[in-house]
């Protein structure tokens, strides 16, 4: 439609849209996000909802105690091996549309603790994520920045065509494999259908000369 | 607060054979330790809880330490075609798992003394007393010991892993323990490839 009749239009109180758009700025504006916190990052979001920042303003801040009723995963901390199943079950238990936010540099990769012998080395290689937040841990504001942007992605999704948005292609799974806590580590490893390791870098200058 | 030493003498008056040792720390704190045997450290625990004058009622850290085989270098004076030659050899001393206590009286206001237990090694002889029966508060804490020392503690309510996961294999707070392979193929090098030039 005529971008200029559109404007014409809403003067006289007629406004002209398309579902994608009115379905997507209506989600975007009521995330409900999943009440749990896995570290310190969780103290951050805790911030991030009370009065001095006020996730409210951007229609966030109804934080549910299930993952039934929650639309957004706020990955909020260091993943360990052995809650990482539970981290994948809850994310399955989730009713579609549903986005995912790895908040900090722990959820991100395993941070500071990535040689660890009980962390998962980012949540990616387990669910999908959406939006990646660095910080250790994020300031409130940089949390709010998050859910911002992924309104704005939202906002850009379609729901038919090729290029539509994940939860609206039915072949496009819902759940992902939950990995198993065997005798010495988490398996698999990672999730080949959404993440698979980097190409090993043979000529990066940090290589050892003696290993060329 | 009695001397180290008054204790160490005190606890041989009460529990007669038992063995005390006095291990000092040159280091900055100065925090001297009595080193307990494993056979009687429930009777000496009991009897610094009790104690009218000592009074610990309150064990406020366990923690574990791993201490590997050390290999010590002698040197040997050996007679060779009547004379003396100097040679060195060299002596493995075997490793142990150490238990460490920490006791504050909150009663008296004292503390802290520091109780170290040792197992006979690091792979079969790794039972050690619990101490839980006389200090609740270390039941949580001796679990973790057992989780990620391998130190089991006989008289223990519950002796399950506290982290790990149930079926988990090793304990990885050992010196020896190797986390399982999962190098990331883009790093750069990788952490088994780090431990290989660092020895």
């Amino acid at each position: 439609m005529d971008h200029q009749l559109k404007k014409e239009l809403g003067k006289q109180g007629i406004h002209v849209t398309s579902l994608d758009s009115i379905y997507n700025w209506a989600r975007s504006n009521s995330m409900w996000p999943m009440q749990f916190g896995l570290a310190c990052c969780a103290i951050e979001m805790i911030a991030a909802t009370m009065a001095r920042y006020d996730l409210a303003r951007f229609g966030a801040e109804i934080f549910r105690p299930s993952p039934r009723q929650s639309d957004l995963m706020i990955v909020a901390g260091t993943v360990t091996k052995k809650m990482a199943p539970t981290v994948v079950r809850l994310y399955n238990q989730m009713p579609e549309p549903k986005y995912v936010i790895a908040m900090g540099a722990c959820a991100i990769s395993g941070g500071p603790f990535r040689d660890g012998y009980n962390v998962v080395k980012g949540i990616d290689r387990y669910i999908p994520v959406d939006i990646y937040i660095p910080g250790c841990p994020p300031r409130p504001e940089a949390l709010i920045d998050g859910i911002m942007k992924l309104q704005e992605k939202i906002h850009g999704q379609k729901l038919t065509g090729p290029d539509r948005a994940r939860h609206a292609d039915p072949d496009s799974p819902g759940e992902y494999a939950v990995p198993g806590t065997e005798s010495r580590d988490l398996l698999p490893r990672f999730n080949p259908c959404i993440w698979s390791p980097p190409a090993r870098q043979t000529d990066s200058l940090e290589y050892p000369e003696s290993k060329i | 607060m009695l001397t180290l030493e008054t204790i160490r003498d005190r606890i041989l008056e009460a529990v007669p054979d038992a063995g005390v040792e006095i291990i000092s720390n040159p280091g900055p704190s100065g925090q001297d330790s009595l080193l307990v045997s494993s056979g009687h450290g429930l009777a000496i625990a009991l009897f610094l809880r009790d104690d009218p004058e000592l009074r610990f009622d309150y064990c406020s850290n366990v923690t574990g330490v791993d201490w590997l085989d050390k290999t010590v270098k002698e040197k040997v004076i050996v007679r060779e075609d009547d004379e003396d030659v100097e040679t060195q050899v060299e002596r493995v001393v075997p490793g142990y798992l150490e238990v460490v206590y920490h006791l504050y009286s909150i009663s008296k206001k004292h503390g802290p003394v520091v109780l170290r237990l040792r197992t006979a090694d690091r792979n079969e002889g790794v039972e050690l007393p619990s101490l839980t029966p006389v200090w609740k508060s270390a039941e949580f804490q001796e679990r973790e010991v057992l989780d990620l020392y391998g130190i089991r503690f006989t008289g223990h309510p519950d002796p399950t892993r506290l982290l790990m996961w149930e079926n988990f294999e090793g304990h990885p707070m050992r010196k020896d323990y190797c986390a399982p392979d999962d190098d990331e193929p883009g790093d750069p090098i990788t952490a088994r490839e780090r431990k290989e030039e660092a020895s």
